[in-house]
């Protein structure tokens, strides 16, 4: 599997992360040497091994269905790049 | 069970439909966080820096939401997945601060399940279709925008983000709207009787995403379109009705339809593309690293079934064959949960069945309609009104004078034998007093009384009415009717 320019600029479009077309050059063989490398592990046979979820044997812990958070409007906005009175402000998005 | 049709200018088309229902569970905290899941409350207050997705915030599953979404699971004979899996759906837009919603793509908690509907539940011999669930997956609800508080800004409230919806899949089994409105109907009567979702389109506890395809009848699928976000039953039927025809017109006139997204607007009577949208389709899955796998044990199973009420299909059986109630009576009575539970409640304080239901659907429902009340606000509770019922049961009062006792309880709030008391509307029953008035009603009426008896049969309405008048209304109409009988044959 390899990546080409193209799609490097659709997944930085996706994440909106702003790349020029120079650190897309560049991104487009760093990710194929990762992917590359990654791809070495397709060369273990793992028919009949199960995924690994977790190195310790642990279970999925459950929360009880109590309120005990929220109510904490102004640590919420704080770090906001906008905040409007008590909501988050962002550039218009109309669809 | 229908056969609905489409006419365009090269025949007959049918409709393919299949609906993505999203059911907000019913909770006190949210899917993740311990923020309150209540609607409304102040903006961005009920928010925790989980839902904010502040650095280092670890989300942990909702027991409760977990449970809800088995038992629906089980209220639709679905698979339970003993093992499910929460995924990572990348998004980038303002109303999710995570970056991606919290869901379950390639292990759901539940999975094949099925419903029966009826097109029309007030009839009988009515066509079933069962419909086929495909999958029910829980995941995250996004935040609100609000885009006119500003000239360039959207503002955004947080208090959604995280609820915890039920996503429910159905397969592309539906062949009208007609049938898409019975299913979403049958779906949000199922979800109320088990409490897992309220059910209230109006405030978007429950909306579905619309998939929509043509084809000639028998012909392999076309293309469908997915309308987002219809917010009510009738919306739903009318966006099929509306993006059908857009279809073929559009194949007719050698177009094709193109897989996409689509907006409803009621106002205009169309769907719209979300071209927009379309780089988003794009979700990028991925196994969410924060979650280890979700693994229910049986005794979360058996609680789960254990505390399932009565079914509306089973409840409704049941009145038929035990109570021997008409179909039509055990439908209404069954399609809303609440209005089961007050009839049992009304049973429950000993009232017969069959006169119940029929008081329940025409006095009780005609007046909470007339005044737009649900059930639950009845201003007459299920023990004044079976006191009432038991009035008219035992001949205490009349049917019609039922009517005017069931008014004043409500206008005044005081039980039926209070007011039939109050007011002196008991029926006469004592054949004594009543034959003393016939006696003197026969004396003062001779003309009529010798043309009766002369053969002139008719007149015994006459007698009947002037009985009933001199008693003011309050004679027992069944025992004046023998005792005039007697009374007249006698001479």
């Amino acid at each position: 599997m390899s990546v080409d320019k193209d799609t490097v600029n659709k997944i930085a479009r996706l994440s909106r992360i702003a790349i020029s077309d120079e650190e897309a050059e560049k991104m487009v063989g760093e990710l194929n040497g990762i992917l590359a490398w990654v791809e070495q592990l397709g060369e273990v046979d793992v028919s009949g091994v199960e995924p690994m979820t977790a190195v310790i044997p642990n279970h999925l812990r459950l929360r009880d269905d109590v309120v005990t958070d929220g109510d904490v409007r102004d640590k919420v906005l704080a770090n906001a790049p906008a905040r409007e009175g008590i909501f988050f402000g962002v550039p218009k998005v109309i669809e | 069970m229908s056969d609905y049709r489409i006419q365009g200018m090269t025949g007959e088309w049918e409709v393919v439909i299949g609906l993505e229902v999203h059911a907000q569970v019913t909770s006190n905290a949210k899917l993740f966080s311990g923020a309150s899941a209540a609607y409304g409350g102040e903006p961005n207050s009920h928010v925790s820096l989980v839902d904010a997705a502040m650095p280092g915030m670890l989300p942990v599953p909702n027991r409760e939401c977990i449970r809800q979404a088995v038992r629906t699971g089980m209220a639709i004979n679905a698979q339970i997945n003993r093992y499910s899996r929460f995924d990572r759906k990348n998004y980038f837009y303002a109303d999710l601060p995570q970056g991606y919603q919290i869901s379950q793509l390639y292990h759901p908690i539940v999975g094949e399940g099925a419903i029966e509907v009826i097109l029309d539940e007030k009839d009988a011999d009515s066509p079933r279709k069962t419909i086929g669930i495909e999958r029910i997956h829980v995941e995250q609800d996004a935040g609100k925008l609000m885009h006119d508080q500003h000239p360039t800004m959207s503002y955004v409230d947080l208090n959604r983000c995280g609820v915890a919806l039920m996503e429910i899949v159905s397969r592309p089994d539906m062949r009208s709207p007609a049938e898409a409105g019975a299913y979403v109907k049958k779906l949000r009567s199922i979800l109320r009787y088990v409490g897992s979702c309220d059910g209230n389109m109006e405030e978007g506890s429950m909306r579905a995403d619309v998939n929509v395809s043509v084809r000639k009848p028998g012909a392999e699928y076309g293309t469908r379109t997915e309308t987002k976000n219809v917010n009510s039953i009738r919306f739903v039927m009318q966006t099929i009705e509306v993006e059908a025809r857009r279809q073929v017109d559009l194949i007719e006139d050698g177009g094709t339809v193109v897989q996409e997204t689509r907006l409803f607007d009621p106002n205009k009577m169309e769907t719209r593309s979300m071209r927009s949208k379309e780089d988003a389709h794009d979700y990028r899955y991925f196994p969410d690293p924060d979650l280890l796998p979700l693994e229910l044990d049986d005794a979360f199973l058996e609680e789960c079934k254990s505390s399932l009420p009565e079914l509306p299909d089973a409840k409704r059986a049941r009145y038929e064959n035990e109570l021997g109630l008409s179909a039509y009576n055990a439908a209404v009575l069954t399609a809303e949960a609440e209005t089961a539970f007050w009839f049992e409640d009304l049973l429950a304080a000993g009232a017969e069945p069959k006169q119940a239901s029929n008081w329940l659907l025409s006095e009780l429902l005609g007046y909470l309609n007339k005044v737009g009340r649900p059930i639950e606000l009845s201003p007459v509770t299920p023990s004044q009104a079976a006191e009432l019922l038991n009035s008219i049961k035992n001949g205490t009062i009349s049917n019609t004078m039922g009517k005017q006792v069931f008014e004043a309880m409500v206008e005044n709030g005081l039980g039926a034998e209070e007011i039939i008391r109050q007011r002196g509307l008991a029926q006469v029953s004592d054949t004594g007093e009543i034959e003393v008035v016939i006696a003197r009603i026969l004396a003062n009426n001779p003309g009529q009384l010798e043309q009766y008896r002369a053969g002139k049969e008719q007149l015994f309405g006459f007698f009947v009415g002037q009985t009933m008048k001199a008693m003011q209304g309050k004679a027992n109409p069944g025992v004046v009717n023998d005792l005039l009988k007697k009374a007249l044959a006698s001479g």
